[in-house]
């Protein structure tokens, strides 16, 4: 098989190749343990990559696995089979939870510094807390908050960090269409003064539409990858009628998500 | 940022101030009309066995100008922080361990109850004849009687411990000492603060029958000496004084500690 006049590459196909700014993703099987006491299949197969400094949308029916899916991204899950591959191997990871997850006895500002890392405690942060519009919550507890001021300290967080991966678990959810609608402003303006590669987990095609460089369609449970639908167009150049067509082009090719 | 940080100091200042405005004067009127009780009903029995206010004083007066009072209960308050130190810390440390770790409580559940039930005086006897009449053998005798009690609370606040934020903490890489000062610390502060509460007060009890039974000085040691006087006066003098000092430590100590610890729940939205 090998041959001794060729340097044998380091280990063979399986070496993990240099990260490549990418998130890829490949879980061959993840099972769950019942109540009941038997095995359920939550995914199953599913394989795709995040694009290096591009906003991916996971999208599919509830219960086919994408939070467990951003659950084994972070690491925080390890029982399944298949593979991660982040896009840098020693570098941060923030995630914005469905809950905002900030700790009760802190005040905002800081629950967003306690996430750097200690050589960044003291950066400077009032431009991200006047992108987010916190300048006047930065000293409030988050029992003080709205669910939408919270979510917005979460991403301050996330952002903080300046990380080389952000994954966002449906951030939207439970609020109201103005909040939402102004949240998603916000988080495609603090995102794109610093492109990272980001993850985001949702089940509203419109909310994908409107942020997503890639969507990635699951299956219901099992979840499997559906397809892939890659959306060129500027963020800044995607008007009304634009979403509409693609809305409805999407629909043809993917229906029942809308 | 500045007028914000005056705001909020001025409303944080305003907030604790209106509340013992109220209370305080509700505390002096209770004890006040607890101790006219006791005097009416001195004066009615008008007998030696129960001794009037006064005479209480008199008696509490009399062992502080010799400076036997103040010492007896300098020696006793010495073993019961010793004593609350070393149970706090033990207990919350096996505490933990036990309620984070499944397996390890199972196996030592069955000791935890064997401790809880074993009487106080065997304890504290046993210590006597294992160790001999020594400060050690007093001081831990004492915080053996208070572990299981701390490690029974601990645990629960242990099994209490929001998984959610443990996951943040880890995604975000908390140091060790950030997770135990900023995530586990405050989550365990009401069992923490339940466990010292009942340990305090259950620990003066126990010292006071270890200084009965094996030392030669301390509240316990007087209360001894002036029961075989029967000297009532004497008795309740070195009770009160040390129960005055024990409020002392709650008002003083164990109040604002709390009310600092846990301000972010007071503020309403």
């Amino acid at each position: 098989m090998s041959n001794p006049s060729k340097p044998a590459p380091p280990a063979g196909a399986g070496a993990p190749p240099e990260p490549s700014g990418a998130l890829s993703v490949r879980i061959d099987e993840k099972l769950f343990r019942a109540a009941d006491g038997g095995l359920v299949r939550a995914i199953e197969n599913l394989a795709f990559e995040a694009p290096k400094h591009g906003f991916t949308v996971l999208i599919g029916p509830s219960g086919c696995g994408k939070t467990t899916t951003l659950r084994i991204i972070l690491g925080l899950d390890a029982d399944y089979r298949g593979e991660v591959r982040l896009p840098e191997r020693e570098g941060r990871v923030a995630v914005v939870f469905q809950e905002p997850r900030l700790l009760p006895w802190r005040d905002v500002e800081a629950n967003v510094r306690l996430a750097l890392p200690h050589e960044l405690r003291s950066a400077d942060l009032d431009a991200l807390f006047a992108t987010l519009g916190l300048e006047t919550m930065r000293s409030r507890f988050p029992g003080e908050l709205s669910l939408g001021l919270a979510r917005r300290a979460a991403l301050a967080r996330a952002f903080a960090t300046e990380p080389s991966l952000l994954l966002l678990d449906e951030p939207f959810v439970s609020l109201d269409e103005m909040t939402a609608s102004r949240l998603r402003a916000l988080l495609v303006s603090v995102w794109s003064a610093r492109p990272t590669t980001a993850l985001m987990v949702t089940h509203n095609l419109r909310e994908a539409v409107e942020l997503a460089d890639r969507i990635v369609f699951l299956t219901a449970r099992p979840g499997r990858l559906r397809g892939v639908v890659d959306l060129d167009r500027p963020r800044a150049a995607r008007d009304a009628v634009w979403r509409e067509a693609t809305l409805r082009a999407i629909d043809e090719a993917y229906p029942g998500i809308l | 940022m500045a007028l914000e940080a005056a705001g909020l100091s001025e409303a944080s200042s305003a907030r604790p101030a209106r509340r013992p405005a109220g209370t305080a004067l509700l505390t002096v009127l209770s004890l006040a009309g607890l101790v006219a009780l006791w005097a009416v009903a001195a004066s009615l029995a008008d007998s030696r066995v129960l001794a009037s206010p006064a005479a209480v004083l008199a008696a509490g007066w009399a062992d502080t100008v010799t400076g036997e009072l103040p010492f007896n209960l300098a020696m006793t308050l010495g073993r019961v922080a010793g004593a609350f130190v070393i149970a706090m810390v033990a207990g919350t440390a096996i505490g933990l361990a036990m309620g984070l770790r499944p397996r390890l409580n199972r196996f030592f559940d069955p000791w935890l109850i064997l401790i809880l039930n074993v009487p106080a005086l065997v304890v504290i006897v046993l210590a006597y004849i294992w160790f001999g009449l020594n400060e050690a053998a007093a001081i831990g005798a004492i915080a053996v009687n208070k572990i299981p009690n701390v490690v029974v609370t601990m645990r629960e606040g242990a099994r209490a411990l929001d998984p959610q934020l443990a996951e943040m903490a880890r995604v975000y890489r908390f140091s060790a000492l950030d997770r135990l000062r900023h995530l586990i610390l405050p989550q365990l502060q009401p069992y923490l603060a339940a466990a010292a509460r009942s340990g305090l007060s259950l620990i003066w009890k126990i010292a006071l029958v270890v200084e009965l039974l094996g030392r030669s000085n301390g509240v316990g040691f007087q209360i001894h000496l002036y029961f075989q006087l029967f000297d009532v006066a004497a008795i309740l003098a070195y009770t009160l004084a040390f129960v005055a000092v024990m409020l002392l430590i709650e008002f003083l100590l164990v109040q604002p500690l709390e009310a600092r610890a846990t301000r972010w729940r007071r503020r309403p939205a």
